[in-house]
C-alpha cells in the first residue's frame, strides 16, 4: 500500500496508525507566521470506531490503508462469525463479534448491509437506515386503538425489541428506522 | 461536468467582495487620516526573507534573447522594501500588498494573500498597539483588545516560567497536555512552546470572545524584534501578537535597527536552513546597507487582512472571503 504524505491528507483518506486502519475526518494545517509547519488531524479508528486526534509534523507520512466499502447480503451465524455474501461473485466474508455488535439486532437473511473491508477481512458491518422485520411476540392487540398512544413492546424475528402501537399483533411486518431504533409505520407488501 | 467547468465561480458571494472592497476604502481613509501614506514596493525581489519556516516562491527573470537567467523570489512580506523607504526618510507608512509564501494552504491559510502593513516612526509599540486597537474597533467592529504578557499566559495555563524552564520541562508539558502526540515525538524548544501555543492556548483564546494582545516573547522568537530586557532581568523580544477568536492575525515589533544584530539573525537562518537541508537564501544587502544608513527607531505591524475580513464578517475559512481560492486560481 502506497505511503501518504500530510500534503495529501484529506477528509475520508483511509491510513493505519498504530497498526490500526483509521479514516481522516479533519485535517488542519497548524503554523504560526514565522513558526514550524503541523498537522492536526481528526481520525476515526475504524476498528474500534472512536474519534481521535493526532498531530503530525509537516512532511511526515504514513501508510495508506486498504480499506474499502461493499454491498454484501447477510447469509448466516455459526454462533461465532457472521457470514456475508457477495451477491455477484458469492464470496463469502466471516465477520467477528466486534464488526457486527452495533447492527446485530438488525440482522436478517438475504437483506444487504454495507461492510468496511480492511484487507479483505470485515472491520465494520452497517444496517441499511430501514429494515422490516416481523413481529414474533407481543401483547394481543387491540381492536379500535389507531390512535398509537402509549404503545407497548414487540420482539422482532432478530431479536430486537421496540415500542409498537398497541393494535400491532404477532406476525405484522414493521418498518424500522435502524439509527433510532424507532418504529415507522406497518410495512407495506 | 467536469471540476474546471464547475468552478469557474468566485469563492466568495458576490457581497462578501462588495465588503471586502468597502474595508479596503475604510482602511485607506483610516491611515489618511492619520497622515500614513500608501506606498508600494516590488513584489519581485533577487533576496529572499531567510526564516527557517518561511518558503518564499522563486521564478526566473530571462532578458529577451540571452540565455542567462536571474532567480527572483515573490516576498512573502513587503518589510524589508518598506524598511529601505523608512530609510531614506519617507516617515510613517503603509501598504496593502499580495504575498506569497509557498506550501501553505488550509482554512487560514493560503499560498498567496492580502497583507496590512504598518510603519510608525514616531510611535511606541505600545502606542502601535493602541493604533491596531483603534483600527480594528472602528472599521472592523471589534471589541476592544485586551493585553496579555506571553510569560503570564504560559504561567497561567501551565505553571510554567517559560523563560527559566528547561527544553525537558516544556516538552513533558506538551506530551502531557496536548492529545494526539506520540510519546517519540521530536521538536526543539520554539516548536514545543508553538505547540502548546496552537494547540492548548489558542483554543482558550478563541473561548475569551474578545481579542488578545500578547506581548514580550522570548528572545529566541524575536525575528526582526529589538530584544529588552523585562523586569524580571529576562531577555525577550519587544514583539506582539494578536489573536481573535483564537487566530493570529497580526504580528507587530519594535523594530532591530542594529546592522550587526540583523546580519548575525540572517546567518543563524542560513545556517538552520543548512542543517535543515533547506536551500539557503540570499541576503537582502539593499536592507543591510539601508540599516547601515540608519533606519529611524520604529514600531511596524504586518495584520493578516484576509483572515481579519473573515472573522469581522463571521465566515468559517479565508477562502470565502477570497475572490478566487489557490483551488480556483
Amino acid at each position: 500500500m502506497a505511503n501518504f504524505s500530510t500534503n495529501e491528507f484529506k477528509s475520508g483518506l483511509k491510513f493505519i496508525l498504530d497498526g490500526d486502519p483509521c479514516s481522516i475526518i479533519e485535517n488542519e494545517l497548524v503554523k504560526p507566521g514565522k513558526g514550524q509547519a503541523f498537522n492536526r488531524v481528526k481520525y476515526r479508528n475504524l476498528k474500534t470506531g472512536r474519534v481521535n486526534e493526532r498531530t503530525f509534523k509537516s512532511g511526515d507520512s504514513v501508510e495508506g490503508a486498504d480499506v474499502m466499502e461493499v454491498e454484501l447480503e447477510y447469509s448466516y451465524t455459526d454462533g461465532e462469525f457472521w457470514y456475508f455474501m457477495d451477491p455477484n461473485t458469492f464470496e463469502q466474508h466471516a465477520a467477528d463479534e466486534n464488526a457486527i455488535e452495533d447492527c446485530k439486532k438488525w440482522l436478517k437473511e438475504q437483506y444487504l448491509y454495507t461492510v468496511t473491508l480492511w484487507n479483505g477481512t470485515p472491520l465494520l458491518v452497517t444496517a441499511p437506515n430501514f429494515v422490516n422485520l416481523a413481529v414474533i411476540d407481543t401483547d394481543p392487540g387491540l381492536k379500535g386503538d389507531t390512535a398509537g398512544t402509549g404503545g407497548k413492546p414487540a420482539t422482532l424475528e432478530t431479536g430486537a425489541v421496540v415500542r409498537v402501537p398497541l393494535f400491532m399483533n404477532i406476525g405484522d411486518v414493521l418498518r424500522i428506522d435502524t439509527r433510532s431504533g424507532e418504529y415507522v409505520e406497518r410495512a407495506k407488501d | 461536468m467536469n471540476e474546471d467547468a464547475k468552478n469557474w465561480q468566485p469563492t466568495a458571494n458576490i457581497d462578501t467582495l462588495k465588503r471586502r472592497a468597502q474595508y479596503l476604502s475604510d482602511v485607506r481613509h483610516f491611515f489618511a487620516e492619520r497622515d500614513v501614506w500608501e506606498v508600494e514596493t516590488p513584489i519581485l525581489s533577487r533576496a529572499a526573507p531567510t526564516a527557517p519556516y518561511l518558503d518564499s516562491f522563486s521564478t526566473d527573470y530571462v532578458p529577451i534573447g540571452a540565455q542567462s537567467k536571474q532567480t527572483h523570489y515573490l516576498q512573502t512580506s513587503p518589510e524589508f522594501a518598506m524598511k529601505r523607504l523608512l530609510a531614506a526618510g519617507s516617515g510613517s507608512i503603509f501598504q496593502i500588498a499580495r504575498v506569497f509564501r509557498n506550501g501553505e494552504q488550509g482554512k487560514y491559510h493560503s499560498p498567496e494573500f492580502t497583507m496590512l502593513e504598518w510603519y510608525r516612526p514616531e510611535l511606541t509599540l505600545n502606542q502601535l498597539m493602541d493604533e491596531v486597537n483603534i483600527l480594528l474597533q472602528q472599521v472592523f467592529v471589534f471589541k476592544p483588545i485586551s493585553r496579555l504578557s506571553y510569560r503570564g499566559l504560559f504561567e497561567f495555563y501551565f505553571k510554567l516560567n517559560v523563560f527559566s524552564c528547561s527544553d525537558d520541562t516544556i516538552k513533558h508539558c506538551s506530551l502531557e497536555r496536548i492529545k494526539g502526540l506520540p510519546a517519540d515525538f521530536e521538536t526543539d524548544r520554539d516548536g514545543w512552546l508553538e505547540l502548546l501555543m496552537s494547540h492548548v492556548v489558542e483554543p482558550r483564546l478563541a473561548a475569551m470572545k474578545f481579542p488578545v494582545f500578547i506581548y514580550d516573547f522570548p528572545a529566541s522568537q524575536a525575528q526582526l524584534a529589538k530584544v529588552k530586557k523585562d523586569e524580571s532581568g529576562n531577555d525577550v523580544a519587544e514583539r506582539f501578537e494578536l489573536y481573535i477568536d483564537g487566530v493570529e492575525i497580526a504580528n507587530g515589533y519594535n523594530e532591530l535597527l542594529d546592522v550587526d544584530e540583523l546580519r548575525r539573525r540572517f546567518n543563524n537562518d542560513n545556517q538552520q536552513r543548512r542543517s535543515q537541508g533547506k536551500p539557503e537564501m540570499p541576503i537582502d544587502q539593499h536592507l543591510l546597507a539601508a540599516m547601515q544608513h540608519g533606519l529611524p527607531p520604529c514600531s511596524g505591524v504586518a495584520l493578516g487582512l484576509d483572515r481579519l475580513m473573515m472573522l469581522a464578517i463571521n465566515k468559517s475559512s479565508i477562502q470565502k472571503v477570497l475572490s478566487f481560492d489557490y483551488e480556483r486560481a
